[in-house]
């Protein structure tokens, strides 16, 4: 599989300079004067966690993003106004993940849609099929009907598709944004054949992917994006998994230093009071087989990059997916969870990762949004009562630093931090025996995050199981007693906290590359 | 926060009042109220008596769409329950008793209240869209009502049934009282109870309220199956009316008036906050749009434009685009006059 034209040795001239991309959105500064290099026959990686600017670097290249500062240069030549048609006409092609194609079109409409090949009388569809066909065998593909409607496809070829519908254009720049996301690991390595096909026909490739394996796999360069700056790039022949995994996820905080002892000094005795127990739970494509105890009074990390299946297991173990394998068992007793309802009658609360979509309900006001979990708990039958509604919110007004003030406005008005704290107090005000937070502390300043932590690390004590999920492994190391470290939808083992563990000894459990588990399971 | 809400039903409000002040231009009695045998007459009590169907119907569609859904099949029950109950009280021996009326009514409420419950079925269980769902029995329950009445207008003599649509009690139009009493009910049951909360949050941000444990499922049967109700309802007072049960024209387009009231009112088509007393002011003015038409001698054939025009102006009024647009104009007019003083 080695490369025919040798891009290393020899880089050719760039197609692509971005330089000093800068990007704001209302007045937050998300992209931060951001340099990028593109050169054919290159694939290169863009690395960063959530919310360090992949999207919004590749949103700025391909036109969809206004920038505020910088230029950009194809063929040396500057790119200005930007703008999606402009892009295009460029030579730079975005392949869509396969959810923002069109299921009920078929495959050659969904190629040729927006670049119909036009006649006198109108679309010509017989040529719009031709090219289309002669697209899909670039790629390798000549067996899918071009009438069959996308749906009736597999995922793999519905990706195929989305490419299929880029190169159609015979860009000089393709971008792909998580293309394999949603495929299985052959599915994936057909589609990574293609992108080296592609490359060795000289296309410049800019290939973003939360699977490390497959970018290592794939790309000549890397980028490391963290919250809107670059911070390092790499040739990938020459970095190590750790220091990158390290550049992604940052350094730690002197100011959280302080709750790190802490928490070692109460390092958790051992009890053996499980609360929930997942025995062997997964589910086909979303995460293999995995246990899992919560005891109580322990806080759980549940440390991996994004797309490790760490959110997965959390969802799976609260009922809020259903796992078709393996079992649940709460207090002893087998538990089937029918959905998020069914799990908070068992008191077991969750938050999602996804503040915005899956956790504030933005119109209705901060002390609704605060009872929401507990009035739904008790059906709409049993109202709480004003002075009830006042006592619970007053029990959490103090703790998470929220105003009277903002009591009565719609919950959408606040910040990220208040909102997230809003988000704490509806889980608490269940009263919950497990609980488990999805990033509780993303995108939320230092404050906030310390006032979260606190607040995680005192209900631990007060006997809650908790399971906390970030991707600052800092936050995850500092916090926990035990760390379940996932990677590619597996857990690959699990750490019991001390002196000893640190970021590093994490980031080099994932880093290990396919030896298995770096650490063998704690118990 | 009382001031948000009474900023929002600013311009419905001002609406009907513009009407109303129209109508008293063309004919300076509109407003008057007299006393006859001890009723009140008067246009005013015509339009809280024609206005009580509309109500009832547009309580229901208003926590149907606050729940991001529509119910296009409250014609078709309003039409259905009218049969049901005439026709019971035709067949009945006796269809001048109060018990055979009080049989009839609770059958026809019964059975709106399964075809409510049946449509929440279809969207809550079964995952169908409002849109498509409600359309089956808007759809299916002429045909279901022509079925009951055998293709005939049945008409019927029965003074208990007549007093629904027609009567007094206390001065005031039975028909009246009955969708005010509703629209306290319905009030009280959702503001008083966690029902209106909880139906807002599914509207707004269902994959939310479903993570904080609300079970969506079941307050979307719910308010479908209060429309049901609501509208069989609406469909006795509109029987009443005529007395005569006619499966084809009884409830023809009342969902459209239900639902411009609704949007009148301020409840957005996207769900989430509703306003009942907003709902109240939109079947007012339409009611009232129908009755200036009559009094203004416009055709009642070109109606259907005059409310057009109507909702159009009251609808551009309540849209924040339009609001800000306007806000700017005016901001700009205000500042010019500084540019020429500096």
């Amino acid at each position: 599989m080695a490369a025919r034209t040798a891009p290393m040795e020899q880089p050719a001239a760039p197609v692509v300079e971005m330089h000093g991309i800068t990007v704001e959105y209302a007045g937050v500064r998300v992209l931060d004067s951001a340099d990028l290099v593109l050169r054919p026959g290159e694939v290169h990686a863009l690395m960063g966690e959530n919310g360090a600017g992949k999207s919004t670097l590749i949103g700025a290249l391909t036109g969809t993003v206004p920038i505020v500062a910088g230029r950009i240069l194809v063929d040396g030549v500057p790119l200005t106004p930007t703008g999606v048609a402009r892009s295009r006409a460029e030579g730079i092609a975005t392949v869509f993940q396969e959810s923002h194609l069109s299921p009920h079109l078929s495959v050659a409409e969904n190629i040729m849609i927006g670049h119909e090949v036009r006649g006198r009388f109108g679309i010509r569809w017989a040529r719009c099929r031709e090219r289309a066909a002669a697209a899909l065998a670039t790629l390798g593909i000549e067996d899918v009907d071009l009438r069959t409607p996308l749906e009736a496809l597999s995922p793999a070829t519905k990706q195929l598709v989305a490419v299929a519908r880029a190169i159609v254009l015979e860009p000089r720049v393709l971008v792909l944004d998580e293309p394999t996301s949603s495929l299985d690991e052959a599915e994936a390595a057909q589609l990574l054949g293609v992108v080296r096909r592609l490359r060795d026909q000289g296309v410049a490739i800019l290939f973003v992917s939360h699977f490390l394996e497959q970018v290592f796999e794939v790309s000549n360069r890397m980028t490391v994006l963290r919250d809107g700056r670059v911070v390092a790039e790499y040739c990938t022949a020459e970095v190590e998994r750790a220091e990158l995994i390290s550049k992604m996820i940052g350094e730690d905080i002197d100011a959280l230093q302080a709750l790190h002892s802490q928490r070692l000094s109460h390092h958790y005795a051992g009890s053996s009071q499980v609360a929930l127990r997942a025995t062997s739970i997964g589910r086909h494509g979303t995460l293999e087989p995995t246990d899992v105890d919560l005891v109580r009074g322990e806080v759980v990390g549940f440390a991996g990059l994004r797309g490790s299946g760490r959110t997965e297991l959390a969802r799976l173990m609260s009922g809020v997916e259903r796992a078709d394998r393996g079992e649940l068992w709460l207090d002893g007793s087998r538990v089937q969870l029918r959905g998020p309802a069914a799990a908070l009658r068992h008191r077991i609360a969750v938050s999602s990762e996804n503040l915005r979509n899956e956790g504030i309900v933005a119109g209705l006001t901060v002390r609704e949004n605060i009872v929401l979990a507990l009035q739904a708990l008790r059906g709409w039958t049993r109202p709480l009562s004003r002075a009830e509604q006042e006592a619970v919110v007053d029990t959490y007004l103090d703790a998470l630093r929220l105003s009277h003030e903002d009591l009565d406005r719609p919950a959408g008005e606040l910040s990220g931090g208040t909102q997230q704290k809003v988000m704490l107090a509806r889980l608490l005000a269940t009263r919950p025996h497990v609980l488990i937070l999805d990033e509780p502390t993303r995108g939320i300043d230092i404050a906030a995050k310390l006032d979260i932590q606190r607040r995680v690390a005192k209900l631990a004590g007060e006997g809650v199981a908790v399971v906390f999920i970030s991707s600052q492994l800092d936050e995850v190391v500092r916090l926990s007693d035990r760390i379940v470290v996932l990677k590619d939808r597996e857990k690959i083992g699990e750490l019991s906290n001390g002196p000893g563990v640190t970021v590093d000894t994490i980031v080099e459990m994932i880093a290990a590359e396919l030896d298995g588990p770096a650490a063998g399971d704690a118990d | 926060m009382r001031e948000i809400t009474r900023h929002a039903l600013f311009w419905p409000v001002a609406a009907l009042i513009a009407l109303l002040v129209a109508n008293t231009v063309y004919r300076p009695d509109f407003l008057a109220v007299t006393v006859l045998d001890g009723h009140l007459f008067g246009a005013p009590i015509d339009i809280l008596r024609n206005a009580a169907p509309l109500m009832l119907v547009a309580l229901g569609m208003t926590l149907v769409i606050a729940t991001r859904g529509i119910d296009l099949s409250v014609g078709a029950v309003v039409a259905i329950s009218g049969a049901l109950s005439l026709s019971f009280i035709a067949t009945s021996p006796d269809p001048g008793s109060v018990s055979t009326v009080l049989l009839a009514i609770a059958i026809a409420l019964g059975v709106s209240l399964v075809l409510g419950v049946w449509n929440g079925f279809l969207v809550s269980v079964v995952g169908i869209q409002p849109i498509i769902a409600t359309l089956i029995l808007m759809t299916a329950g002429r045909g279901i009502a022509m079925l009951i009445t055998e293709g005939q207008i049945t008409t019927v003599t029965s003074a208990p049934f007549k007093t629904l649509g027609s009567g007094f009690w206390l001065g005031l139009p039975v028909a009246t009282l009955v969708a005010g009493g509703v629209f306290l009910l319905v009030a009280l049951l959702t503001r008083r109870t966690a029902l209106g909360m909880l139906v807002e949050s599914v509207g707004i941000n269902p994959a939310a309220s479903r993570l904080a444990g609300v079970k969506a499922r079941t307050i979307v049967w719910t308010v479908f199956a209060l429309s049901g109700l609501f509208s069989g309802l609406a469909g006795l007072i509109l029987a009443s009316n005529v007395m005569a049960a006619d499966a084809n024209n009884a409830g023809l387009f009342i969902e459209l008036d239900a639902i411009l009231a609704v949007v009148i009112g301020g409840t957005s088509l996207q769900g989430g906050k509703f306003s009942l007393s907003g709902t109240l002011v939109g079947v007012l003015i339409i009611t009232t749009l129908t009755l200036t038409v009559t009094i203004v001698g416009i055709s009642p054939l070109v109606t259907p434009l005059f409310k057009a025009l109507v909702v159009i102006a009251v609808t551009l009024l309540q849209s924040p685009r339009i609001r800000e647009t306007f806000a700017a104009r005016a901001r700009q007019r205000a500042a010019r006059p500084e540019e020429v003083a500096a």
